[in-house]
């Protein structure tokens, strides 16, 4: 039955978009690439209390994921948060005011902790930017590490994931969707969108 | 907010998704409150002038707060009101305010309607902070936001406003409020306190405490102006006491669960008493924290959308 759902929300999303996409990681490969990276964080960190927190919205999710697979894995009890990064964006003092600001739930003392960031997509680090230093008005972690389901490049700032799901060459004109089972939250696929017909490149 | 508030001037005008939208805002903002560093970097960049014509330390330093968390820069400006020629006088103030470039002005004055001129001829947004006897829709949209804290929801609460309802901007921006998001609002005083056409904001009038508080679910009490009286409108402030004050057992005509309000300042002893304000039925000091949260959501909203508004 969810994956029933999955087959279902993918076409609805793809055809309301009406531009051509391609899945770049199906179900089962975004399976095995969270799988591999909750087993490099648990390698990485053998002991010691973990911290994962989800960038809103996309990266939630994908942090719960990642969470239960550490549980799996032997690191069981990493701690949960989520952070929401509208009022940290490097242009929110200019751009209009985003009346839906996700709530920033962490319920934790970061202060001396491991945290790592979880987003779904990393394109130019500046939302990994603002959500560093919004985790870090929290308290002061011993570290910040920064875990990706997909890494698009074009970085506009000079940061890096520590744990990759999956490295893709992208133009800038494209969109990469990682897009959630609303029902089954455990499965997702990740398409790249072209740019639609008939729309100009941005600044053309 | 769709571009549809570029200014806070009361609550009259604003509709009940705008007055939602402030309130969840808030809750944000709110959270950012209780962290280890209790600022976010969101205005950087940006000018708040709180141009103060009344006194008043509490609304001020609770907007100075809200505008300092959100990293603008704010500048406190007291002006007295001794012109006769205020008009003139408001307005040379405005053109010089407006030279600096603010991105938010925010107004109290003892004029209805100051911060409506003002708007007029700015082109910052302009919060309301209190004009008059009209309205304060930052001390609405707080007290909304504490008993939405307190209670949940707004919607079929009693909630019964008792003090000088005929000066009270805060009586009047609450009972908009609390009216339009489906609360029962009793309202309570002695006659010559009580406005004439009251009922027009569909609430129950009564002249009595005892039965304005049975069954309610939030009690709130507010002072008597006496810088706005004229008159003698109430006998003497010991027998004003006695009939209208809030003590235990008038208390304990409410729900069991209800909780008392006040706008500050408290005249212990007079529309309250001690162990009311103290007991643990009071969420006054609530209220206070609140208010730099629903600023702070009020500046937000606000001041974002200055950037984006084209010259006037």
């Amino acid at each position: 039955m969810p994956r029933r759902a999955v087959g279902d929300y993918r076409r609805a999303m793809t055809t309301a978009s009406r531009q051509p996409a391609r899945v770049v990681m199906d179900e089962s490969a975004v399976s095995a690439a969270l799988q591999r990276m909750a087993g490099e964080i648990a390698a990485r960190h053998p002991e010691g209390a973990l911290a994962l927190v989800g960038v809103l919205r996309g990266g939630a999710p994908l942090a719960a994921r990642l969470r239960s697979l550490l549980s799996a894995a032997g690191r069981a009890g990493a701690l949960f948060g989520t952070v929401d990064i509208t009022l940290y964006r490097d242009d929110a003092a200019t751009a209009l005011p985003n009346p839906q600001i996700g709530r920033s739930e962490i319920p934790f003392e970061v202060e001396g902790r491991v945290v790592i960031l979880v987003d779904d997509v990393l394109y130019t680090g500046r939302t990994t930017r603002a959500a560093i230093d919004a985790v870090m008005d929290y308290g002061r972690p011993r570290a910040i590490e920064l875990a990706v389901l997909v890494d698009r490049g074009h970085r506009e700032l000079p940061i890096q994931a520590d744990y990759v799901g999956l490295r893709i060459d992208t133009s800038r004109r494209e969109r990469v969707e990682v897009r959630v089972d609303p029902v089954d939250e455990l499965a997702a696929v990740v398409e790249v969108l072209g740019p639609a017909e008939n729309t100009p490149a941005p600044g053309g | 907010m769709n571009g549809s508030v570029r200014h806070l001037l009361g609550i009259e005008d604003l509709p009940a998704r705008d007055i939602v939208q402030f309130l969840d805002t808030a809750e944000v903002f709110f959270g950012v409150s209780t962290r280890r560093v209790r600022k976010v970097p969101t205005l950087r960049g940006k000018t708040v002038i709180n141009l103060f014509f009344e006194a008043s330390t509490r609304t001020r330093t609770s907007f100075e707060l809200a505008g300092k968390r959100l990293s603008a820069d704010v500048v406190n400006i007291s002006v007295s009101t001794s012109s006769v020629s205020k008009g003139e006088t408001l307005l040379d103030t405005v053109k010089t305010l407006e030279a600096m470039h603010p991105d938010v002005i925010v107004v109290r004055h003892s004029a209805s309607g100051a911060p409506h001129f003002i708007a007029r001829h700015t082109r910052a947004g302009v919060v309301n902070a209190g004009d008059g006897m009209h309205e304060h829709p930052t001390q609405a949209l707080l007290d909304a936001f504490t008993i939405r804290r307190a209670k949940g929801h707004l919607a079929d609460l009693v909630v019964t406003i008792s003090g000088d309802i005929a000066h009270s901007r805060v009586a009047r921006s609450n009972a908009l409020l609390l009216t339009r998001l489906g609360a029962k609002v009793r309202v309570c005083a002695p006659r010559t306190l009580l406005p004439a056409d009251m009922e027009q904001y569909g609430v129950e009038v009564f002249d009595s405490l005892g039965p304005a508080v049975e069954g309610a679910d939030v009690v709130m009490m507010l002072r008597i102006q006496h810088e706005r009286l004229t008159e003698a409108l109430i006998p003497s402030t010991r027998e004003y006491a006695r009939t209208f004050g809030l003590n235990r057992a008038m208390l304990s005509r409410a729900k069991p669960d209800a909780i008392v309000m006040h706008p500050g300042p408290m005249n212990r002893g007079v529309e309250i008493d001690a162990d009311v304000a103290d007991g643990p039925h009071s969420l006054i000091l609530d209220q206070v924290e609140a208010g730099v949260a629903v600023r702070m959501a009020v500046l937000y909203l606000l001041a974002a959308e200055v950037g984006q508004s084209p010259l006037a």
